[in-house]
């Protein structure tokens, strides 16, 4: 189980039963957030580091209101203000701040397999908020959490992930997750932006978003993610928008009740435009809210083992 | 004067596989036979071991001048010597780049100086590797140059490469290509596949070298004049050369250990010292690469042998890099990867250590031979260890065989009539 670990890098090392019992927790952590009394000391004692070497704004706020709303003494680190600038390593970073005494870093890093490395030359532990291509797990796990809320469950669903899913990390830690959990993925995007094999990791793959939607019960579309393409993969945001793009139109061959999801920030327009974004169908927001949760489930988690040793 | 005795020699070329004395004077060969004897000669009892011509790794990097922390020409000479070498190349990738006689002497002298085995060094092909004006290669020659290369980064003018195909023809140097066509990098880190897409890391198709290949024995074959392709990684290029020297294209190739041993699932969790370049490829890549061995596609068996201080692997996978150390470990590979397995005989895999490069280079090394310089290599091919990381003569540790068991222990070697 979580507890009993030191570090939560992906959902690819997650079993079913380790999932469950985060989503429990988190949907007990939700009641919290949505109080007028929004204190626990769960971390009373500990403190947690967020490390971000990109930006963010609600994964960072999220993992920062979730230590808050839990008593940790926490602080921010961002790359750009750090020495970092002055070229200071990952590894030298990391061995800085485990020594000021943190028990949880929790990092986003441009790089795929950073927080791996991270999580093995500190001893506090290490949450992965992003790490390049590779896994954003708390992102899916949240993702989860909005699903079974209005789901029910996973098994049998469909979930269409569409859009840039060469660059997500969100549409694997997604993928991990949904067929861990026994629902089926169908992965959609233009061709030079799916990465190749992607089938062999579980899933359908089209270039045609409209076969990856029909009958789906969940669609999380995914953003354009510009700052991590190195040349023009696709011709213009025009084309991309029609052809790709979530409008009314493509929404109408999901199954009727269907979610909307999206990782944010949307790039209104482009991806998914605004009346699909604000439709009733979509619970953009909510995950946002769950974001909180989920976060603070896994710090409880994550946290138990040196807790426990502590009495 | 110096006896060997009761050694099995191994030599294809010169047809020798069995057990015999060899007799060394004035640092040269003399004869080779059974029961020799010479009165006052110095006695070396092989016996139970084999004994090679010495072997030649035509592509290491020595990182002098200019990257002494990695790696110099002593720790490498030392290096190479405990792998079994008698003779390294090494390549132009030093600070100053080696694009200047000065530059190739210091080299050669300093490798003297060591004496632990001949350094002969690989200049470069355009000046400062920038893919742009050519070398000064006649000088460059007459200093000591063997070969030519831009190895680390590709030439990518097809029209500078042309040029220096015949440019270098006119002094026998021969042109040895890092195929890589830019354009379809797209920061590339790993090869594209299965592993790279479930990693989260950028890939590199197996047509970044593919199409560079192509390009490099198609010049070569409206020249009419060699191209030796360096370090080929997949099942494409095997067969591009291939088909080229069915066409009579006068293009060589050489691989590397780490290609017929190791697939792109030894990165595993961000393992740095699985990252090089090219980059490790499937098994059905190693499996032709391995076939291509066999069919006499590849010509030489070198190591790539890339040190890299630990600060510059120990770092996230895409700031690590690219390659790793191959001296003390490329013997045993072969002898434990093709030769115990049964896809060649050990007489193929010396030959492709020693007398297939200098072939290539156009040395007269590589043979156990009458009047040769007695370099010579003494190992025994059924003896297994461990590697340990932490007992290499190279300054650097990059290595993704630690703890890996092999067969063949290299006991000497012996350069110029000195055992070593």
């Amino acid at each position: 189980m979580l507890s009993e670990k030191k570090d939560l890098l992906g959902i690819k090392e997650l079993t079913a039963g380790e999932i469950s019992e985060i989503l429990d927790l988190a949907g007990e952590m939700k009641r919290v957030v949505l109080s007028n009394d929004k204190k626990l000391d769960t971390l009373k004692g500990l403190s947690v580091v967020t490390l971000f070497y990109e930006n963010s704004t609600r994964t960072r706020l999220s993992f920062e209101l979730a230590s808050k709303y839990m008593s940790a003494a926490s602080a921010n680190i961002a790359a750009s203000g750090s020495s970092v600038q002055k070229g200071e390593s990952l590894l030298d970073t990391g061995h800085t701040i485990d020594r000021m005494g943190t028990d949880i870093i929790i990092m986003r890093h441009q790089s795929s397999g950073a927080a791996s490395f991270l999580a093995k030359n500190v001893r506090a532990g290490v949450i992965n908020a992003g790490d390049g291509m590779n896994e954003h797990p708390t992102q899916a796990l949240l993702d989860a959490l909005t699903i079974k809320e209005h789901k029910g469950g996973f098994k049998g669903l469909r979930v269409a992930i569409i859009g840039d899913v060469l660059h997500s990390r969100v549409a694997r830690s997604n993928l991990y997750l949904l067929n861990k959990m026994g629902a089926s993925v169908a992965m959609a995007g233009p061709a030079t932006l799916m990465p190749k094999g992607v089938e062999a990791l579980g899933c359908e793959a089209y270039t045609d978003v409209d076969k990856a939607i029909a009958g789906a019960d969940v669609i999380i579309n995914l953003r354009i993610q510009l700052e991590r393409q190195k040349s023009a993969l696709f011709p213009t945001v025009r084309e991309y928008s029609a052809r790709f793009g979530l409008n009314e139109n493509r929404l109408a061959l999901a199954a009727p009740d269907a979610l909307v999801m999206h990782p944010g920030p949307v790039n209104r327009g482009v991806e998914m435009n605004s009346a699909v974004i604000d439709c009733e169908q979509s619970f953009i927001d909510e995950q946002v809210t769950n974001g909180v949760s989920v976060r603070m489930a896994v710090l409880d988690l994550l946290t138990r083992r040196k807790r426990n040793a502590a009495h | 004067m110096l006896l060997i005795k009761n050694g099995h020699l191994i030599d294809k070329l010169n047809g020798l596989d069995g057990i015999a004395d060899i007799l060394i004077d004035g640092g040269k060969i003399v004869e080779t036979g059974e029961n020799l004897s010479a009165e006052g000669a110095e006695v070396y009892d092989a016996s139970g071991k084999y004994v090679a011509p010495g072997l030649i790794d035509m592509h290491v990097h020595l990182r002098e001048p200019g990257f002494e922390y990695k790696e110099d020409i002593e720790s490498g000479s030392r290096a190479a010597q405990k792998g079994g070498f008698t003779a390294v190349c090494c390549m132009p990738n030093t600070k100053p780049v080696t694009d200047s006689a000065a530059v190739v002497k210091f080299i050669k002298a300093r490798a003297e100086e060591v004496g632990l085995c001949k350094v002969y060094p690989i200049a470069a092909i355009t000046k400062g590797m920038q893919g742009e004006e050519l070398t000064e290669m006649a000088e460059l020659k007459d200093a000591g140059a063997v070969a030519v290369s831009d190895d680390g980064k590709p030439v990518k003018s097809g029209g500078v490469m042309q040029r220096a195909i015949k440019y270098a023809s006119m002094f026998g140097l021969p042109v040895i290509s890092h195929c890589e066509e830019m354009s379809l990098m797209d920061g590339g880190v790993m090869n594209e596949g299965l592993t790279a897409t479930s990693l989260g890391l950028r890939g590199i198709s197996p047509a970044v070298e593919e199409i560079m290949v192509s390009r490099d024995i198609i010049i070569a074959e409206h020249e009419g004049l060699p191209v030796h392709i360096a370090h080929i990684s997949t099942k494409g290029s095997a067969e591009l050369v291939r088909q080229a020297k069915k066409r009579g294209v006068k293009v060589t190739c050489e691989t590397c250990p780490h290609y017929f041993t190791l697939t792109e699932e030894a990165v595993g969790d961000f393992d740095t010292n699985a990252k090089m370049n090219p980059p490790l490829r499937t098994r059905e890549d190693v499996d032709a690469i391995i076939e291509a061995i066999a069919d006499g596609t590849v010509d030489a068996i070198v190591t790539d042998h890339a040190p890299h201080h630990i600060d510059e692997k120990r770092l996230e996978f895409e700031l690590a890099l690219n390659g790793i150390i191959g001296l003390e470990t490329s013997l045993p590979l072969g002898i434990t990867k093709l030769v115990k397995t049964g896809k060649i005989a050990l007489g193929d895999l010396i030959f492709l250590m020693s007398a297939g490069p200098a072939r290539i280079l156009g040395l007269e090394a590589g043979e156990i031979k009458a009047g040769r310089a007695a370099d010579l290599t003494i190992f025994d091919p059924n003896e297994k260890f461990t590697v340990d990381v932490s007992s290499f003569q190279s300054k650097s540790k990059n290595c993704p065989y630690d703890g890996m068991e092999l067969y063949g222990k290299v006991y000497n070697t012996v350069l110029d009539g000195v055992v070593k």
